[in-house]
């Protein structure tokens, strides 16, 4: 079965602008390796629990000591748009 | 040892050589920052591994380590030692990119912990080096700002993503420098240059600092031109650190105790399948066998493992990695740092941002990895390429009940040329076959030069251990490289064969 992947829809959730070209010639090349990926399935038993770090820790926290950090200054350092302080956007809200 | 002075092969020495010389009196941090510098100036403009080269902080650096020679005080292995770090590290006041339009004007205002603790020992920075964008590939052809050219053989790919610290370091542009590998991204191109590059622990150096792209697979890696040096500069950054959640509590050690020991006994695992896998040119499998001989040579016995599930792994790794990759690199959005494309409203500069900032191999996997994580389809892709994780590392710890190490070719070929597998990305993928395992188990591994193919071009030999015993890997790694005496160079060339 041939794997099939709605690049617009995806695309439009990673909110990442793709021209007609790239849709073109990244559909079959993902198919592609989607293909190789699910293999995956093959395997993969409902008894075997799966693994989302190789060398687990929990509950892993920082001493609550207050220490140096970075200025204000510096933070807004490499924004695009600063703004009396803050980081600048486009509109958010859509107009009534 | 002679005069070194001015001598314009100090970047072509092994750090301990110029540790001593320094501590004798008989050159300066200065002058082999100096020489250095010359040689990048000779070769950069055809071999390209750096994107920026950091003279000026560079030789502030060295003259503060000759400032402390002056006066007489004792000095950190590390200390005068020239070390290139690949552009995917925060360096403070020095532009980080991550060979990335996305990230092109950005300048870190904080130092990675890795630097951070080099830069208090002493040690001096060359430059940042060219990589592929945000380390997603395994030819550094995915660079925003070009391709690094393999100093073996100037058309060929000097592998990847850390191409340009493995180049630097294969012609004397730098003694030592840092990688990050995720799916082989400091083995393969060590094997590919020529050098030694290792990937320790999962945890055991942080990553406080590196630019993250699969968070549960990122370790950081050292490049050098011998296993001694590797452990002088792995025991200068390994450790506990607080700004690391994953960064582990077991205390650092010396890696050079104990380098000497010898293999007798030693008992070799190889992965028989793994050889005769189509795919895995002769002259690798060659030079692998060489090594192995080598070994037995030297006392250590060879034995067959298994590790049944490997052929999974690449595909688990290509599900996982980019899983992970889509999530962390939702942080270029245009807003706080980066570029930006302005566009009607908040979502619409998002997406012609990250349109405009992203090159082909990154859109890819952040298309692969949303697709993965996406609603109806995360179990049967992510889910299940998590539960082949768990299959991964119990096949080592099998392996590892019969075997203190295990070896492998590095990576399945030689060095190609550069576009040949530009258009493939799974044929791309593949270089990794050899690789993925041990990130996928957070195992140590290293790969050393073994030899080279009937063209000349360097075959990396792989050895992994088990979780924590870098102690393992790098004893044996020195034997075999004493007992092969591999010394060949670059030669600079454009064409081989």
């Amino acid at each position: 079965m041939a794997v099939d992947i709605d690049l617009e829809h995806v695309a439009r959730l990673a909110r990442l602008q793709l021209t007609q070209e790239e849709r073109a010639r990244f559909g079959p090349q993902l198919e592609l390796i989607l293909e190789h990926a699910r293999k995956v399935g093959e395997v993969a038993a409902d008894d075997v629990p799966p693994t989302s770090h190789p060398v687990p820790r929990a509950n892993v926290y920082r001493g609550d000591e207050p220490r140096p950090c970075l200025t204000h200054e510096e933070a807004l350092s490499n924004a695009p748009d600063p703004f009396e302080g803050r980081f600048r956007v486009p509109r958010i809200v859509e107009d009534e | 040892m002679t005069d070194v002075a001015g001598d314009d092969a100090l970047g072509d020495r092994q750090g301990y050589e110029l540790a001593a010389a320094l501590r004798g009196g008989e050159t300066s941090a200065s002058e082999i920052l100096e020489a250095t510098l010359r040689r990048i100036e000779e070769v950069d403009g055809s071999v390209r591994a750096y994107l920026r080269v950091t003279a000026d902080e560079g030789r502030a650096q060295a003259a503060a380590v000759d400032e402390r020679l002056r006066a007489g005080g004792e000095l950190p292995a590390v200390a005068g030692i020239p070390i290139a770090v690949k552009d995917v590290f925060c360096t403070k006041g020095i532009r980080t990119t991550a060979g990335s339009r996305i990230l092109e004007p950005y300048v870190p205002p904080y130092d990675c912990t890795p630097w951070a603790r080099l830069s208090a020992a002493g040690a001096v920075m060359t430059g940042k080096t060219n990589c592929d964008e945000f380390a997603m590939g395994s030819s550094n052809e995915n660079s925003a700002f070009g391709p690094v050219h393999n100093p073996w053989c100037l058309d060929a790919v000097p592998g990847g993503s850390s191409g340009g610290s493995a180049a630097a370091v294969a012609c004397g542009e730098a003694v030592w420098a840092l990688g990050s590998d995720t799916g082989g991204s400091v083995r393969q191109p060590a094997a590919l240059c020529g050098v030694v590059g290792l990937k320790p622990t999962y945890g055991r150096i942080s990553r406080y600092g590196l630019i993250a792209f699969a968070s549960s697979l990122d370790h950081v890696g050292t490049f050098a031109r011998s296993v001694r040096d590797t452990a002088t500069l792995l025991s200068a950054i390994a450790g506990h650190d607080p700004m690391d959640a994953t960064s582990l509590p077991d205390p650092p050690r010396d890696y050079t105790e104990g380098l000497d020991a010898g293999v007798g006994g030693l008992r070799v695992g190889v992965v028989e399948d793994w050889l005769s896998m189509e795919g895995t040119e002769p002259g690798v499998r060659d030079a692998f066998q060489a090594g192995l001989d080598a070994l037995e040579r030297l006392g250590a016995n060879v034995v067959p493992v298994k590790l049944p599930h490997a052929d999974y792994a690449l595909s688990a790794y290509y599900l996982i990695a980019p899983a992970e990759a889509s999530s962390n690199l939702a942080r270029y959005d245009g807003v706080r740092y980066g570029l930006r494309v302005e566009g009607d409203g908040v979502v619409e500069m998002n997406t012609r941002t990250r349109g405009a900032g992203f090159g082909d191999e990154v859109k890819r996997r952040i298309i692969l990895g949303t697709y993965a994580l996406s609603a109806g389809y995360y179990d049967a892709y992510y889910g299940q390429a998590q539960k082949v994780r768990t299959l991964v590392i119990r096949d080592f710890r099998q392996a590892f009940a019969d075997a203190d190490v295990i070896a492998a070719p590095t990576s399945p070929t030689t060095a190609f040329r550069i576009g040949e597998r530009a258009d493939d990305p799974l044929a791309m993928y593949l270089s990794d076959v050899f690789t993925i395992p041990a990130d996928l188990a957070g195992i140590p591994a290293i790969s050393i030069p073994c030899g080279v193919d009937g063209e000349g071009l360097p075959v990396g030999f792989q050895l992994m251990g088990k979780l924590l015993d870098e102690p393992t890997v790098l004893r044996s790694a020195h034997a075999l490289e004493q007992e092969l005496a591999f010394a060949q160079r670059p030669a600079l060339v454009s064409s081989r064969g």
